[in-house]
């Protein structure tokens, strides 16, 4: 058993980066370009996630956890330790990925069949899964961290999979930048922790920070730069720009990575780290965190394109789990996490399901000017896609917080937390207020989209004939994860549908207290959130059917115009439905401030630099070069080498003519020397 | 002992004599015939050291060696000496300067 869940990690994370490898090399030498090879792997990693699952829950212990570390770099008193740590956490996460994972693997096959580069984006899809596994396995900071550059290498590969398209490069190109911005805050939070420790492993860590090696300022601005990294992923305010542009990529990877798995790395990072966070920190992630979900929410509403309004629904539930780890109740954000992956990524498939259908009957009529994705466009689709619509209802209702499905569990776990944190922190009231305000508006607009696109009569009735249920590899998925949209795989083993408490997973995930001192003990903020539970159940019920009821009204019944009352709204409406100007905003006086800053440094390095430093020093060494030359061959090479082979010439010539070659000579030399010697001698 | 002066002047003209011709001659046997007479005048000194110099037979032995040596060097010499002619036509030594220069 010991090494079991280590042994299944390993290869859970290896089969996808082996199918990567495979597929980039050989996938288009492969028949059927090689898809079978990543749907083998993720398929096997999905049975491995479930036997990890199942045996988690045979153990049923909450402080389950498995490590196993080696050096990865040791230079005498700098060493890094990587490693992979496997908790009950650890082996959710897993099975959601992989779960996740296969669904898209699967719904692709169909959704991109015939594309140009379709053995790419499976090999691409690969190296996401093994990212994403790898941050999901590590046991430190800096493995993290490197797997979630990874994991912004295969976002940006993936969102820029249609690289034709200008939209899509700079989606592509966005993304990638903007996740830039929060990675330097994660990398300085990395190192702060670091200098203070000496260690990266969460463990020491931990340690470190309950010993108050690191403490006040220092840890908050630590904790702080950490979460940075993390709203860049999970697209927070003010980072939250690049998520909808990212629906420029197939939208099988919106609902992998962009709602599902990716997106949520930046809450788990914020789970796994939340015990260090000081009371401050915590109170910027629970402020930033809320202000997203409201935020978010009212741009949804008046968008237009499908995807879009299920982006901005992302960034604001990726806001709810932000919330509710800065109230403290992380194991809320954790569950929220996983449900919302489950009905997200079932959500978005039933977009692509219908996206997929309009553009076919689209082609079919030879029409390429409408948008198979605006919504203005759809209507009563109900009948002619019936899987799709069911399944997308089950998610629509679990995500607008309706009882019994799983949404509503998970996010009244979170409301409950903020109400819970505002009733001892009465200044903090806004919290909960931004908290209950983003569930009424997710209700909304979540209908809103449901109405819009299979309700009411067609707006493009000559459609509507080709429209017609996707193919099996796509209804799949969509009926799978709808299922798993219904409160009761999460209340088991009780039948509880208005609590999560006492099933396998409040059980199993608890939570710990953090290790820094002044927060609240974990038991406090579950009996506090225990208290506000009832009360912010009836007010989520409550919330979620005014929501509804205004959709209803609105949008099917058309008993309140959305027109008149967009136009009531006036400025407000604008704005929401620009994003409140913020791709304006960051234009106007962040991207042509910095352009305009880059032209002046381009012509200092031009002009200036180059000409006169670089050149001039060019031309200082051409003369001192010369002058060396000059001194080489003048006085080295003409007096010093050929002077001493001119005075070995003359000797040898001068000694030469006693080498006469007559041997009477020599011996003439010989008998005159030894006169000499014996007249010598004789003295 | 006045023995042994006598013999070391004989054996010293002898050796003058060597000298001399070996020096003068360009014939390559007048060279060879004055190398003889040097070594034959070494020849009466290691006798004539060994007669009177209470030496046994050392001296003796030694001569006959450098007889035994000295036919070994003339049939060496003669033979460069034929090769010589053979290759030349004369027997001058001061002829044969192909390895000069």
């Amino acid at each position: 058993m010991e090494n079991i869940f280590i042994n299944y990690s390993l290869f859970i994370l290896f089969l996808p980066l082996a199918a990567f490898v495979i597929q980039i090399f050989f996938g288009k030498r492969l028949p059927r370009q090689g898809d079978w090879v990543s749907v083998g792997a993720i398929i096997i990693t999905l049975i491995l996630s479930i036997a990890m699952f199942v045996a988690m829950l045979m153990g049923k212990d909450p402080n389950f956890k498995q490590e196993a570390s080696f050096t990865w770099l040791d230079m005498g008193a700098f060493s890094i330790q990587l490693g992979f740590l496997v908790d009950n956490i650890t082996v959710i996460m897993l099975l959601v990925v992989a779960l996740i994972s296969t669904c898209t693997h699967i719904f692709s096959l169909k959704y991109l069949e015939g594309d140009i580069r379709y053995s790419r984006y499976f090999a691409y899809l690969g190296l996401f899964t093994f990212s994403m596994n790898g941050i999901v396995l590590s046991n430190n900071l800096i493995s993290m961290y490197m797997s979630w550059e990874l994991v912004g290498v295969s976002s940006y590969l993936l969102i820029g999979h249609w690289f034709e398209k200008d939209s899509a490069a700079n989606a592509a190109k966005k993304a990638f930048l903007t996740n830039r911005v929060g990675d330097i805050g994660f990398f300085i939070g990395i190192m702060l922790i670091y200098t203070a420790i000496g260690s990266f492993v969460f463990g020491d860590i931990f340690e470190g920070v309950s010993t108050g090696m690191i403490s006040g300022t220092t840890l908050t601005l630590a904790g702080v730069g950490l979460f940075l990294g993390a709203m860049g992923k999970s697209s927070q305010f003010p980072l939250h720009i690049w998520l909808p542009d990212a629906m420029e990529g197939p939208t099988p990877v919106s609902a992998l990575m962009h709602a599902a798995t990716m997106v949520a790395a930046g809450v788990y990072l914020t789970i796994r780290i939340f015990p260090l966070l000081t009371p401050d920190a915590l109170l910027i992630v629970a402020y930033v965190g809320g202000f997203t979900a409201l935020f978010a929410s009212t741009i949804a509403i008046t968008q237009n394109d499908i995807k879009k309004v299920l982006a901005y629904s992302t960034v604001s539930q990726l806001g709810y789990m932000i919330l509710a780890v800065g109230t403290g109740v992380y194991t809320a954000a954790f569950f929220h996490l996983v449900t919302h992956a489950m009905f997200k990524a079932n959500l978005f498939y039933g977009s692509g399901s219908v996206i997929h259908s309009m553009h076919h009957a689209l082609h079919e009529k030879h029409d390429h000017e409408s948008d198979p994705q605006d919504m203005r466009n759809m209507g009563g689709f109900k009948d002619k896609m019936p899987i799709t619509y069911w399944s997308m209802l089950v998610s629509t209702l679990a995500i607008a917080g309706v009882p019994l499905f799983s949404g509503f569990l998970s996010k009244d776990a979170i409301l409950a937390g903020s109400l819970s944190f505002a009733q001892h922190h009465p200044e903090h009231f806004l919290l909960p207020v931004f908290g209950f305000g983003a569930a009424a508006i997710t209700a909304f607009y979540m209908f809103r989209m449901m109405f819009m696109t299979f309700h009411g009569k067609p707006q493009m009735p000559e459609l509507i004939n080709d429209i017609h249920e996707s193919p099996k590899e796509m209804t799949g998925p969509l009926v799978l994860l709808g299922t798993l949209s219904i409160a009761i795989w999460y209340i088991l083993p009780h039948f509880n549908p208005i609590s999560t408490h006492g099933s396998w997973f409040t059980s199993l995930v608890q939570p710990v207290t953090a290790v820094v001192p002044g927060n609240l003990t974990a038991h406090s903020i579950e009996e506090g959130a225990h208290h506000a539970h009832n009360l912010a159940m009836g007010i989520s019920i409550g919330v979620a059917a005014f929501g509804i009821g205004l959709a209803f009204l609105m949008y099917l019944k058309k008993v309140l115009s959305a027109e008149r009352w967009g136009n009531r709204a006036g400025f407000m409406y604008d704005w929401s439905l620009n994003k409140y100007y913020f791709d304006e905003n960051y234009d106007k006086y962040l991207y042509q401030p910095t352009l305009r800053l880059a032209n002046k440094i381009a012509w200092i390095d031009w002009e200036l630099y180059d000409k006169y430093f670089i050149n001039g020093f060019g031309r200082v060494t051409n003369w001192a070069s010369s002058v060396a030359g000059k001194f080489d061959y003048n006085i080295i090479d003409q007096i010093l080498v050929d002077g001493l082979g001119r005075i070995t010439d003359n000797l040898g010539n001068i000694l030469k003519k006693i080498q006469t070659g007559k041997l009477q000579n020599y011996l003439l030399y010989v008998t005159a020397g030894v006169i000499i010697l014996m007249i010598i001698q004789s003295f | 002992m006045q023995e042994l002066n006598t013999y070391l002047f004989v054996a010293a003209i002898l050796f003058s004599l060597g000298v001399f011709g070996v020096m003068t001659r360009r014939n390559g046997i007048a060279i060879l015939m004055g190398v003889e007479l040097i070594l034959n005048a070494a020849n009466i000194n290691f006798v004539a050291f060994s007669r009177f110099g209470g030496m046994n037979l050392d001296g003796h032995i030694f001569a006959l060696l450098v007889i035994v040596l000295a036919a070994a060097e003339a049939a060496v010499a003669l033979a460069i000496i034929i090769n010589i002619y053979n290759n030349l036509n004369t027997i001058n030594v001061d002829e044969a300067s192909a390895l000069k220069e």
